[in-house]
């Protein structure tokens, strides 16, 4: 059998367009690696095998009425909760259970035009919201890595089937790191593009001034590749950027002479896990080798970062999710007769504890009375958080920093105290809250086997900067790949 | 006189008149099967996004500017969460502390006393569907979900019920000439909440005040504030206190009912929408829309006067409806006498209204063909009598009046040679009428002209008649 299934996005590009296999034959490959791997695994909620497959022969169909492009005929994973007309759309929650997608996201119009081919439904935390996708309704992601030890999240699924090559590439979504910590647990790249890069119509919204689709990719050209064709400026989206989407390989060099780095004194604090560091700083040298000069930075505010975002992402979400109420779609539960006792039924049979526990944190916080102390104050932190960021770009191109404190937790581990949960994201969220642009690429393994990736920060519309960088470092850190890892199924 | 003094401030709400909805491009238009302008965007499905629709900005703009309002330059979008299933998303989007216009006023005047009732803040907002309750169960049409919507607030200004009642009307009148909204009430294009108080006739500060919600005709506002400042009138005689609470009018029973109080009114926990930019506006735009308003009703009737000549009551009553004035400048447009115009469009275009009770826009002669038989008129082509016929036959039938006077041989004959043949047929056969008056008696003259009109079958011209009449008796 064939091992088109390990391919990147770029190499599995020039298989097809060289006629040397068809799409249907990779996306083949793919789907028989899937059926292996993800009995264990559980990256996938549902695969769309026989939707997958006419796709991919309708993208040889394209090719041979003499059409091209890189995305033709590419296999990617969707994760659960981005609208693919047709398919399910249920968010990993027993809410949604059944429900399919009505309509195509504006991301997803642009990947079917360019020639994708939609495999299936990535797992999640329930609506995004967790950071080990533990909090899916339905079964937990193994970290491909480490069995014993979670995916990360939210966007785990995408994540695991990426590492685990059973996708070429997959999309997920990042509202505090849901796309760059799963990549740094799983060993991939992850790209959080600057908010409104990329369209978010058809993303179902956690929280809208947060949210942003990206790509989980083998390799920092393929996350440039999939960004490029769904960014750009979309009617739907009020809140996507009107700015040229840039030709971000023909940007891609060996060397970083000139390049300065950031190192956010805030990011390298205590709590970081020293072999975390240690990694994170030896990609730091080799940048430094590269030709990038590297100085310290000060992001002061940082230690208010959790508390702005927890307040600002669950303000939203209680808002964002509250349509899910059993009336028009999605699962229903009524034990009486009014409107009010169906949506109470339908809404607490419908949602995860997490998810509860946020609508709760959130609808608190907008209440009369407590609004201005805490939604009001949030506000005020997120324009600091975003001044501090301001400062520091002014002095260096990029930051670079660990994605999480720790590699892969144990599957269990967070259980229980989800506060100290929430802590873990430190070092993402604060992209967020400034609407910048943030890249997660491995740079190496620990002593136990486990991936560690770095971070690359840039400011709004710096995805150039951070591709550029994170290719060039790609070339050099030689992270071991999945496939060598001396494991066989 | 009464001890008390009543405030009443009212929350209108226009529907305005878009191709589409607030928020998506489904059609805004009423009537259609329930639930099949729908789409994801106003269904709230999950990813869907909301993008402003720039017409219904600019109408909302332009009512303000009708009514004197500031325009804010920056505006931003709110929103508004409750849990009904009428509201797709359990929030509605609307504006919150930036509203699109502040600070206006509408001119009313009741019994002969003229007074402004002062507008806080115009703002824009999404509809929400459309309730039916079948016996055991309810539907909810969605069509209506996201049609554009204005609401127009009020200060505490009106003081009686008929206060309120002309607020509407003239509120109402000046939406239409704004353009913006149909005001169609049966079609509730028009609702308010009114909000009421009463104070003791020197107190300085206002009472505690009540919210009826959602009146949709001006006749039910009207009744239901009556009813409602009495009520509290009778609460404070009897030495209680008002409740602050949101009740609901039940126009069959005549009386309002209370629906929830303060303690459990709703936390609507209003934050900015993330999906929407604020909208900003340059001062040079709004200038544009302001040399661009339509005419208020209250110039137009000026203009009347001044241009017309029209009794000040003739002009009140034509723009009063806007269409009716614009049904009138159409037939004056065509150069026939204002005044003879006016005569005809107030009894005989009203009359027909009336007793059809139709609106304007159901009439069915056009302007154009009511304009040519004023002319007749007015060119003596035919008498007033005929011309009132002639009416007659273009309500029932239709046709162009000059057409249908030929046919009906309505036509005014004033040509002294036919004319001459039926007086001295007149004469001949009325002698002794004709020699009353020969012996001075004046008033057998008039019996001779009838006697013309008779033989004319009603063609003759009367004024022709009599001169011809004189000159052969009196010879």
């Amino acid at each position: 059998m064939s091992e088109y299934n390990t391919f990147s996005l770029q190499s599995a590009a020039e298989l097809l367009a060289s006629k040397e296999a068809s799409s249907e034959e990779l996306t083949q490959a793919v789907i028989n690696s899937i059926k292996v791997r993800d009995p264990e695994l559980g990256g996938y909620l549902s695969l769309d095998e026989e939707g997958a497959l006419a796709q991919a022969r309708a993208a040889d169909e394209r090719r041979s009425s003499g059409e091209a492009g890189v995305l033709l005929g590419i296999p990617i994973a969707v994760k659960d909760l981005l609208n693919v007309e047709g398919q399910p759309c249920g968010c990993a929650s027993r809410m949604l259970e059944g429900y399919v997608a009505p309509y195509d996201a504006t991301a997803i119009a642009r990947l079917r035009e360019a020639g994708a081919v939609f495999l299936g439904r990535s797992n999640m935390d329930e609506f995004a919201m967790g950071s080990t996708t533990e909090n899916s309704a339905y079964q937990v992601t193994r970290n491909p890595w480490d069995r014993t030890r979670v995916a990360g999240g939210s966007s785990g699924g995408a994540a695991a089937v990426v590492a685990a090559n059973e996708a070429i590439a997959a999309l997920g979504s990042d509202t505090g790191g849901s796309i760059r910590q799963p990549a740094s647990f799983c060993g991939c790249v992850g790209l959080k593009p600057s908010y409104g890069r990329i369209s978010r119509y058809g993303l179902t919204a956690f929280a809208s001034s947060l949210d942003q689709i990206g790509p989980l990719t083998k390799t920092v050209a393929d996350a440039a590749i999939l960004t490029a064709e769904m960014a750009g400026v979309d009617p739907m989206d009020s809140t996507s950027l009107d700015a040229d989407v840039p030709d971000y390989l023909a940007g891609f060099t060996d060397r970083l002479d000139g390049v300065t780095l950031g190192l956010p004194t805030e990011y390298f604090a205590a709590g970081i896990e020293p072999e975390v560091t240690a990694l994170v700083h030896q990609a730091v040298a080799a940048a430094k080798e590269l030709g990038a000069s590297v100085k310290e930075v000060s992001l002061p505010h940082t230690e208010y970062a959790i508390a702005t975002y927890y307040i600002i992402a669950t303000a939203e979400a209680s808002a964002n999710l509250a349509r899910f109420d059993g009336m028009r779609y999605g699962s229903r539960h009524s034990d009486g007769t009014d409107p009010i006792s169906l949506y109470k039924a339908s809404r607490q049979a419908g949602f995860g504890p997490e998810v509860k526990r946020r609508i709760i944190l959130g609808t608190f916080v907008l209440s009369s009375g407590y609004h201005d102390a805490y939604y009001g104050s949030a506000q005020k932190v997120r324009t600091l958080i975003r001044q501090d960021f301001s400062a520091a770009f002014e002095g260096c191109d990029a930051l670079i920093s660990p994605v999480a404190p720790t590699p892969a937790l144990a599957i269990g581990d967070g259980a229980g105290d989800p506060l100290k949960a929430y802590l873990n994201d430190i070092l993402t969220v604060p992209a967020n809250l400034a609407g910048l642009c943030g890249l997660s690429l491995p740079c190496g393994l620990t002593k136990a086997g486990l991936p560690v990736g770095v971070q690359l920060l840039a400011p709004p519309l710096g995805e150039s900067v951070i591709l550029r960088i994170g290719h060039a470092l790609e070339q050099v850190l030689m992270v071991p790949s999945y496939e060598s890892r001396g494991v066989h199924e | 006189m009464s001890k008390y003094k009543t405030n009443v401030g009212l929350e209108v709400h226009v529907q305005l008149r878009t191709q589409t909805k607030m928020f998506c491009g489904c059609a805004a238009e009423y009537g259609a099967e329930p639930n099949t302008n729908v789409c994801p965007v106003c269904l709230g499905y999950p990813g869907a996004m909301p993008v402003l629709n720039q017409k219904a900005i600019e109408s909302t703009l332009i009512a303000g500017l009708m009514i004197g309002c500031d325009i804010n330059l920056f505006s931003k979008w709110d929103r508004k969460s409750y849990f009904y299933p009428d509201m797709p998303k359990n929030y509605q989007i609307t504006q919150y502390d930036l509203p699109l216009c502040l600070n206006g006023g509408v001119d009313i005047e009741v019994n002969g006393i003229a007074k402004r009732i002062r507008v806080n803040r115009i703002h824009l907002e999404e509809d929400v569907g459309k309730s039916t309750h079948f016996g055991s169960s309810s539907g909810v049409d969605y069509n209506r979900a996201g049609v554009p919507l204005m609401e127009i607030v009020s200060e505490p200004d009106m003081e009686s019920a008929d206060e309120v009642l002309a607020y509407l009307v003239a509120l109402r009148q000046i939406m239409l000439y704004a353009g913006v909204s149909d005001c169609d009430l049966e079609r509730g294009n028009m609702r308010c909440d009114v909000n009421t108080s009463v104070r003791l006739a020197d107190s300085e500060t206002l009472g505690t005040k009540t919210e009826i919600k959602n009146m949709n005709t001006f006749r039910g506002a009207h009744a239901a504030l009556s009813y409602e400042q009495s009520r509290q009138m009778g609460v404070l005689d009897e030495g209680g206190a008002i409740v602050q609470s949101t009740i609901r009018w039940d126009p069959e029973a005549g009386r309002t009912e209370l629906m929830r109080t303060k303690e459990d009114a709703d936390d609507y926990r209003y934050f900015p929408e993330p999906d929407l930019l604020p909208v900003t506006f340059t001062e040079a735009y709004v200038q544009a829309l302001r040399e661009k308003l339509p005419e208020l009703p209250a110039g137009r009737r000026e203009r009347f006067i001044r241009d017309y000549l029209l009794p000040d009551y003739d002009a009140g009553v034509l723009v009063s409806d806007k269409a009716l004035a614009d049904y009138y400048e159409a037939v004056v447009a065509t150069g026939v006498s204002a005044k003879l115009a006016s005569n005809w469009v107030m009894t005989e275009v009203l009359r027909v209204l009336g007793e059809e009770n139709i609106e304007i826009s159901s009439f069915s002669v056009p302007a154009k063909e009511l304009a040519s038989l004023v002319a007749m008129v007015e060119a003596k082509e035919v008498n007033s009598n005929s011309a009132k016929d002639i009416f007659g036959v273009m309500l029932a039938e239709g046709g162009e009046p000059r057409e249908i006077a030929e046919s009906k041989g309505k036509l005014q004959v004033s040509d002294d040679g036919l004319i001459v043949g039926f007086v001295e047929q007149a004469i001949s056969g009325n002698a002794k009428a004709a020699s009353d008056y020969q012996a001075g008696e004046e008033k057998a003259i008039t019996f001779l002209v009838g006697q013309v009109m008779r033989f004319s079958k009603g063609q003759a011209n009367p004024e022709v008649a009599l001169r011809i009449l004189k000159e052969k008796l009196d010879a």
